[in-house]
């Protein structure tokens, strides 16, 4: 038998499965030990915050002026069976600034700057443009990852303020069309209900999607291996994993902030 | 203090190499020492192990077994700080030059420089950009994006980048592959210069036996995981071991 020959504790599935666990944990651990050594890279934080804002705008206004005005006119049946419906504002107001704004802005983001950051890392680790920096004795982790991470969890919780802002346009424009309420009308009844524990919590939430869209996406591309088949995986698992981690996050974060509520 | 070397001694030595992956047995046993200021070509077909070795000079590949010191140091024990500053003696161009894509000319030859380099002034960085950039003779090429350079234009656009750090080594994989004959002709040409202008001691990757006969002062012939035959052009070649004869005439018939 050969020397090389690989022993498997559990198998080999549940081995990789294992290990993979440990690699992210390692990357994981890594981010916080560059994060305070050496110089921070501030341009390029500042150049991947604004290439953030500007991949995603466009289509977070969108997402954000649809999900705000479909969730207005879904909700209002069930309050007019009530004649509840000059409620509409603040249910709105308070689905957007706790869940809807948040998710949505995560999950956009999710897709089109993880996925960006996954394959962008991965065609740079395929093309040994992440060697290059090594042997030029510059720390590509460092330079690389910790200013997307970081770069990420600035510029995620402002997208959400103004998916908020926006969604919350779009549901003032179905309220107005149908009920005839003015703009200070509404708003004054849409923020009438919202606490700060509402806005802490969703600024929380958006740190950590944001964080983890950055740390997920930055670990699939730093580790691509095989190819231009490695980018294109790293950019998918770069999303598939981050939504996943994301809904988790989402229902821990409920249920801490849900404690506090009580 | 720093190790200063004299023309003559080794800077590069390699004992009982071995390094794996998996299955694969790549080197088996290598042993080589390159002294300053030479040129030392590897010559092997593809596959053969030639980029693993550089790769573990600088300390990006661990080997399995053996020593592998350059400039007086371990290469595998240099950790942090130590490692950085043994890498800034070294410059790898890589086979496909590993431009930044996303950066222009110019800031590709800045990065390094003033990452490793901090406070110099703008009129410096912009000196010692000018003056790499012209000595590859690509100076109209300083606001271009790797996109827009052909393939002999990235190869020495990724030298002048490892030569903006003034490399004590350099460590070239694969210099002239993809290359035609005339651009292949040139990257010759500009291997030379880098020596006698920098006075680099360097190691030439190569299958390419036109590269090898007009760059290197000697030769290593890497089959099987191991050197089979090392000196001169001549001296490698003029045998009658059955392996070496066929790469030669393999390669000229090409």
């Amino acid at each position: 038998m050969s020397a090389n020959k690989k022993q498997f504790v559990y198998g080999k599935s549940l081995d990789n499965a294992f290990l993979a666990v440990y690699d992210a944990y390692v990357f994981f651990i890594r981010f916080f030990r560059e994060i305070f050594r050496g110089r921070m890279e501030f341009q390029e934080i500042v150049r991947q915050c604004y290439a953030i804002g500007n991949r995603s705008l466009l289509l977070i206004s969108l997402t954000g002026f649809i999900t705000g005005m479909v969730f207005t006119k879904q909700s209002r049946p069930s309050l007019s069976e009530f004649g509840a419906t000059s409620w509409l504002p603040s249910l709105v107001a308070i689905a957007i600034v706790r869940a809807l704004a948040p998710l949505v802005t995560a999950l956009i983001s999710a897709g089109k700057i993880g996925s960006s950051i996954g394959a962008e890392l991965g065609s740079m680790r395929v093309t040994e443009q992440i060697d290059a920096m090594e042997v030029s004795a510059v720390n590509p982790f460092k330079f690389l990852v910790v200013t997307r991470v970081v770069a990420c969890t600035i510029a995620i919780p402002v997208l959400m303020f103004y998916c908020s802002l926006v969604s919350l346009l779009g549901a003032f424009l179905n309220v107005t069309l149908n009920e005839g309420t003015s703009f200070i009308a509404f708003f004054e009844n849409a923020f009438e209900q919202i606490t700060f524990l509402d806005i802490w919590t969703s600024v929380a939430k958006a740190i950590a999607y944001g964080f983890t869209i950055g740390i997920v996406g930055s670990y699939q591309g730093y580790n691509a291996s095989k190819g231009t088949e490695g980018v294109g995986k790293a950019a998918n698992s770069a999303v598939v994993t981050s939504m996943f981690l994301i809904f988790i996050e989402e229902v821990i974060i409920v249920q801490v902030s849900n404690y506090f509520r009580i | 203090m720093e190790e200063e070397f004299k023309p003559g001694e080794p800077v590069i030595e390699v004992r009982d190499l071995y390094k794996s992956f998996g299955d694969l047995h790549v080197l088996q046993g290598v042993d080589l020492t390159v002294t300053k200021g030479e040129n030392m070509v590897v010559l092997g077909r593809s596959g053969t192990g030639k980029s693993v070795l550089i790769k573990i000079m600088v300390g990006l590949l661990k080997q399995d077994r053996g020593d592998c010191i350059v400039l007086g140091k371990e290469v595998s024990k240099q950790e942090g700080n130590d490692l950085r500053d043994l890498r800034l003696k070294i410059g790898f161009s890589f086979q496909n030059s590993a431009l930044y894509d996303s950066m222009t000319v110019r800031e590709n030859l800045e990065f390094p420089l003033v990452r490793n380099i901090p406070n110099l002034t703008r009129a410096e960085i912009n000196e010692q950009v000018e003056y790499v950039l012209d000595a590859v003779g690509l100076l109209q090429t300083i606001n271009q994006v790797p996109a827009e350079l052909s393939g002999g234009q990235r190869k020495r656009i990724g030298i002048a980048r490892t030569l903006i750090l003034k490399p004590e080594i350099m460590l070239y994989d694969e210099p002239t592959a993809g290359l035609d004959p005339i651009t292949c002709l040139e990257i010759n040409e500009l291997i030379n210069e880098v020596k006698e202008k920098y006075q680099t001691t360097s190691i030439i990757i190569t299958h390419d036996l036109t590269c090898a006969r007009e760059t290197g002062d000697r030769i290593a012939m890497l089959l099987d995981g191991k050197f089979l035959k090392t000196g001169t052009f001549e001296e490698v070649f003029d045998t009658d071991e059955e392996r070496i004869k066929s790469f030669y005439d393999y390669n000229f018939i090409q």
